[in-house]
């Protein structure tokens, strides 16, 4: 049920996994010179020979057997069980921007339901002129948006705000999705219901157990929030919602309702469960904040990382990662290897987009010392993504949620990288 | 039917699906049906539907959320936030308790069943005496301790002008240490097919450069 999101002393030995696959690759650094010819060159292969697999083999299919370590993964002492509970996107292992949604994130409070479309209804109420029941055909034949966008967890790295504590940029940095989604603005389905002028707010739930209410500002509702249906030109997926999800650019992943079924105008915030005990910030003097809507910028290296070391020995090194803001586009992302001490500015792979994630590279050199790997970004308010002690410094260590830090990853001189935290 | 929109999609509600469907409570009470419950009859119904996860008393079971308990804990090192301690309304309760739980069971609880419920979890954080009745005609009266524990979101005022500006790119700091790892904590999952790879850690080969081609 509940997420502590917290420490815990188990034992158990958490060595990068990636040593694993790192073995064959160790001594194919740089242009070294081969010493007999490549028997993968020069001599014929079975796939050069034989035949492969025919058209009708896969109607829909997986990623090939080679990529099985890219998968979402459990913690499982982070909840109580694995219905109300979190897994993690591999992040460290993907590229780009766009999330696979096989291995995107899920966040359940009560388990990820199956809601066939011809059983999908959607309320709207409150107060507004006419109260509407719509199918999910009706849905389909309101004029539809495309967008791409970021969905966190407002619990993304929450575990690592008192120390470093998971090894691996999935487990602190995982819990997050990045999709384009095709569906019909919020403010549409409004407006065929007619908001009445006292409505100020809009609250909004699922269809499963946990019903996940929450109060969105009217503002926002009829700003850029997406009643939503396809994700990367698909349906959604059941775990992330299907048939129908809201998506509310650049705000915390708790809102984003998923199985959608009723919109309500109120005059107040509802003030859910998921508003008051949970989703709340609780600060040094033990007040909390409310309604910390905004997922602020943020950034992570995903490569190299504990999960993704350096297998490859000293010359070229792509250093690669992430950088997102809910208050608008990534402008820069700057990139540290000594901790913090200096800073050389990344490439953007492309200009940053509002409320999305954006890839961005450090081409370098490696001479095999070790470094201390930050990435620092910077949203186009001029807000630049702070540090954990400055977090700290106004938030103190019990907020859970929002932790926004800069991550440093220590890569020692074998290639293994680390979760810590620096001076 | 007339509609606001143009499209003149959907269909009316009716007013039996919105009740249905509509059964949020507002925090000043709105929306409670009617009805009551006293904490004897709460504790029965906790024993019965509650008790397994969150305890006799309301204080959980292992890692299941605790309900009662954690008072003035919210400004120390490692606060227990429970409905005693933490929760503004006593509207969330009731209306959580009554669509969203049991676990496993949502929304097979009775209005009085719920009073009785939220009466019981008010006794067990020491709100309530043991006599206490709740209803919807009393329910407005009750006063959660945190009540006054929540400030609107200030990032706007105590954070941003923080952190916006030009950074520092060169000579930020005298020194870096590791303060803390990760490795050191180990309670990261670890990964089947790593099992096996408790070998030594990877050598690093320094590759001679080739010269370049021409």
């Amino acid at each position: 049920m509940s997420e502590t999101f917290k420490g815990k002393s188990t034992s158990r030995r958490g060595f990068l996994r990636g040593a694993a696959a790192a073995g064959a690759g160790a001594l194919a650094a740089g242009a070294a010179k081969a010493a007999t010819p490549d028997p993968l060159i020069v001599e014929p292969q079975p796939w050069a020979q034989g035949l492969g697999e025919g058209v009708d083999v896969t109607p829909y299919g997986l990623p090939i057997q080679f990529e099985n370590d890219v998968v979402r993964r459990n913690v499982d002492w982070l909840t109580a069980d694995t219905i109300s509970s979190i897994n993690f996107t591999p992040i460290h292992a993907l590229d780009g921007t766009i999330t696979p949604q096989g291995c995107a994130f899920e966040r359940h409070h009560s388990g990820a339901i199956e809601l066939a479309k011809d059983d999908y209804r959607l309320m709207i109420n409150g107060l507004v002129d006419t109260p509407l029941v719509f199918t999910y055909a009706d849905l389909e034949r309101f004029p539809r948006e495309n967008h791409v966008y970021f969905c966190e967890c407002a619990a993304n790295t929450g575990m690592e705000w008192a120390g470093a504590q998971l090894n691996g940029a999935q487990f602190t940095h995982g819990m997050i999705h990045n999709m384009e989604y095709t569906g019909v603005p919020l403010r549409t389905i409004l407006e065929e219901a007619g908001v009445k002028t006292e409505g100020k707010w809009v609250y909004v739930e699922g269809a499963d157990a946990s019903s996940n209410g929450r109060s969105i500002p009217m503002e926002k509702a009829l700003d850029d929030v997406l009643v939503a249906f396809k994700a990367n030109g698909e349906a959604l997926r059941k775990e992330h919602g299907y048939p129908v999800r809201l998506v509310v650019p650049g705000w915390e992943g708790n809102m984003w309702v998923k199985w959608l079924r009723r919109i309500e105008v109120t005059d107040a915030a509802v003030q859910s469960r998921e508003e008051t005990s949970k989703y709340t910030d609780t600060l040094e003097d033990g007040t909390s904040r409310k309604w910390t809507w905004e997922m602020d910028a943020k950034s992570v290296v995903t490569s190299p990382s504990p999960q993704a070391p350096i297998t490859h020995g000293t010359g070229p090194l792509v250093i690669s990662g992430l950088a997102w803001s809910g208050r608008g586009a990534i402008t820069r992302v700057d990139v540290s290897k000594d901790g913090g001490k200096t800073w050389e500015t990344a490439r953007l792979a492309k200009p940053g987009e509002r409320m999305a994630l954006t890839r961005f590279y450090l081409d370098t050199t490696w001479d095999g010392t070790e470094m201390l790997l930050q990435s620092r970004a910077m949203d186009e308010t001029g807000y630049v993504q702070p540090t954990k002690t400055q977090l700290r410094e106004v938030r103190g260590l019990n907020s859970i949620y929002h932790n926004n830090c800069i991550q440093t990853w220590w890569v020692k001189p074998n290639g293994e990288a680390e979760n810590v935290e620096v001076s | 039917a007339v509609f606001a929109g143009d499209f003149g999609l959907g269909r009316p509600a009716l007013p039996e699906e919105i009740a249905a469907w509509d059964v949020k409570i507002m925090p000043d009470g709105r929306g409670l049906p009617e009805g009551s419950g006293d904490v004897w009859t709460g504790d029965e119904v906790f024993a019965e539907n509650c008790a397994v996860c969150h305890g006799d008393f309301a204080e959980g079971v292992g890692n299941w959320p605790k309900l009662a308990g954690g008072w003035d804990t919210l400004d120390h090192e490692d606060p227990l936030k429970t409905v005693g301690s933490y929760w503004p309304y006593l509207s969330t309760v009731w209306d959580y308790v009554n669509r969203s739980m049991p676990f496993g069971n949502a929304q097979s609880l009775s209005n009085d069943e719920v009073y009785a419920i939220t009466a019981y979890i008010l006794y067990s954080n020491n709100l309530v005496d043991e006599d206490f009745t709740l209803s919807h005609e009393n329910f407005a009266e009750v006063e959660m301790p945190n009540a006054g524990g929540f400030i609107v979101d200030d990032r706007a005022e105590t954070e941003y002008a923080k952190w916006t500006g030009e950074p520092c790119m060169e000579n930020c700091k005298d020194e870096v240490k590791i303060t803390m790892r990760a490795r050191v904590l180990d309670v990261t999952p670890d990964v089947e097919e790593a099992e096996a790879a408790e070998a030594e850690p990877v050598a690093v080969a320094v590759a001679e450069p080739e010269p370049a081609p021409e």
